[in-house]
């Protein structure tokens, strides 16, 4: 199939009912990627039901860029397209990465917005006024 | 593919276009532009216009995962407590109900291809019911959730009526043991304060009052009433205000959802209406199969706008 590529369709665009212009994807295709879909969605839900630990958040989106492939490569005929096509596609998610990771890479170094302990007012109320408190230094 | 080649020597310095058609491909297809030489350059002209534009998609929504992302990093305990309020089952149902208009898009475009008119309105017709089935099971899930107040902002922490008002009331006057209170929001440190209170009094006079939260010191009783609420009722009924494990700031949570779901709303309501012209042109019989672009355009909006929610379902409903 992936030899019918672009600009071969010139000329015989009533023969058949093959497109002048584009790509037929065959329907045993079309169907075999909703099918995969649909599937996919199932496990992806049941995952959620069973505890996996740091894994699950992974799984979740492993299968989720499964799909998106899937999705892209078929439906959206990015199989048969014009490459750069695909690279606008890939182009633009790759930017989305990049302020992805810089920004986590920031985050992740941020102190924790919860300090352990009691609140200050709190902690010197105790410190000066509980009963049995320790004497502090004033 | 001769005339690609014939086509740089007269086709581009003069537009009166009609006049220079060598191979009559204007004459023959009249749906194809003057400043395009054949059909395919107009097809693949026009579809990477589309694909530039699904880049600024990419982008637009990229934005905002990204700023999910550095959200659920920051509170990822707000996350996995407020997901359990989102209906996983109605998800489930909208991602299948995506996939199959997806689907239908995919195979209408097919039709078009092979000249079916037919079998083109007939799945322009199904994509059309599911995205506009998809805006119906989404507008229940935001009801029920605005219905108790599953807000962003202030509004999340407004009781939905005067019974969970009481509920969430907390007085500090009636405090025996303020320093006890202070320091444990344990409901069980009130036995030990029991035998403490007879200890040196403990001058009351010097407790300031905090800064912050509107509802004053939170005293013991009220979070034995709250636990006690808790417990009478199965998970889901708990009023997310007097539910114990409620971490701080969980109206974030609320505030990312609303706004990702609801631009890919939006997205889907534009949906309808591209779907519903196409559903009519196609009925006039506008498309064949040389002449379909307009089809493949919308489909390949269409499929980004399954594609984003392919992201969003597991990023808010299936937060284990």
């Amino acid at each position: 199939m992936s030899s019918h590529s672009h600009a071969a369709h010139d000329g015989h665009g009533h023969g058949g009912g093959h497109p002048l212009v584009g790509h037929l994807v065959p329907y045993s295709t079309l169907f075999a990627t909703g099918a995969a879909l649909l599937v996919l969605t199932v496990i992806t839900v049941a995952v959620r039901y069973v505890d996996l630990g740091e894994a699950n958040i992974y799984i979740a989106i492993g299968v989720a860029v499964v799909k998106a492939t899937l999705v892209s490569l078929f439906f959206m005929h990015l199989r048969w397209d014009r490459p750069f096509n695909l690279m606008v596609l890939v182009g633009s998610m790759l930017f989305v990465i990049l302020m992805m990771v810089f920004c986590m890479m920031d985050v992740g170094q941020n102190e924790p917005t919860v300090a352990p302990g009691n609140a200050p007012l709190v902690q010197t109320y105790l410190d000066s006024n509980a009963p049995f408190a320790p004497v502090t230094s004033k | 593919m001769s005339h690609a080649t014939h086509a740089d020597s007269h086709g581009h310095d003069g537009h009166d276009g009609h006049g220079h058609d060598p191979h009559g491909l204007h004459a023959k297809y009249p749906f194809l532009a003057h400043h395009f030489d054949t059909p395919n350059q107009q097809f693949e002209s026009g579809k990477l216009g589309m694909w530039a534009f699904l880049a600024t998609e990419v982008l637009f929504f990229g934005a905002l995962f990204v700023m999910y992302a550095v959200m659920r990093f920051t509170d990822p305990e707000v996350f996995s407590f407020a997901s359990r309020y989102l209906d996983t089952i109605l998800g489930g149902i909208n991602t299948c109900v995506l996939i199959l208009s997806s689907l239908t898009m995919a195979i209408g475009v097919r039709a078009a291809q092979t000249n079916k008119k037919g079998l083109l309105v007939t799945c322009l017709a199904l994509t059309l019911a599911g995205a506009i089935g998809f805006l119906v099971i989404k507008y229940f899930e935001y009801t029920h959730k605005f219905h108790l107040n599953l807000k962003w902002g202030e509004a999340f922490y407004q009781p939905v009526d005067e019974a969970e008002a009481q509920l969430v009331k907390t007085e500090p006057a009636p405090v025996a043991n303020p320093v006890l209170a202070i320091a444990s929001p344990n409901p069980s440190a009130g036995a030990a304060g029991a035998e403490l209170v007879s200890l040196p009094p403990v001058d009351r006079t010097a407790i300031a009052a905090p800064k912050a939260g509107p509802d004053g010191v939170v005293s013991i009783e009220s979070l034995k009433e709250k636990a006690a609420a808790a417990a009478s009722h199965a998970h889901e009924e708990i009023p997310h205000l007097v539910d114990p494990g409620l971490p701080p700031n969980t109206h974030r949570f609320f505030a990312i959802y609303y706004i990702m779901t609801g631009l890919h709303g939006i997205h889907v309501l534009i949906g309808v209406g591209v779907i519903g012209w196409l559903l009519v042109m196609a009925m006039r019989g506008r498309f064949n199969s040389n002449y379909y672009a307009p089809v493949d355009f919308v489909g390949l909006y269409w499929h980004v706008v399954d594609l984003v929610w392919i992201f969003l379902f597991p990023l808010f409903y299936l937060i284990h």
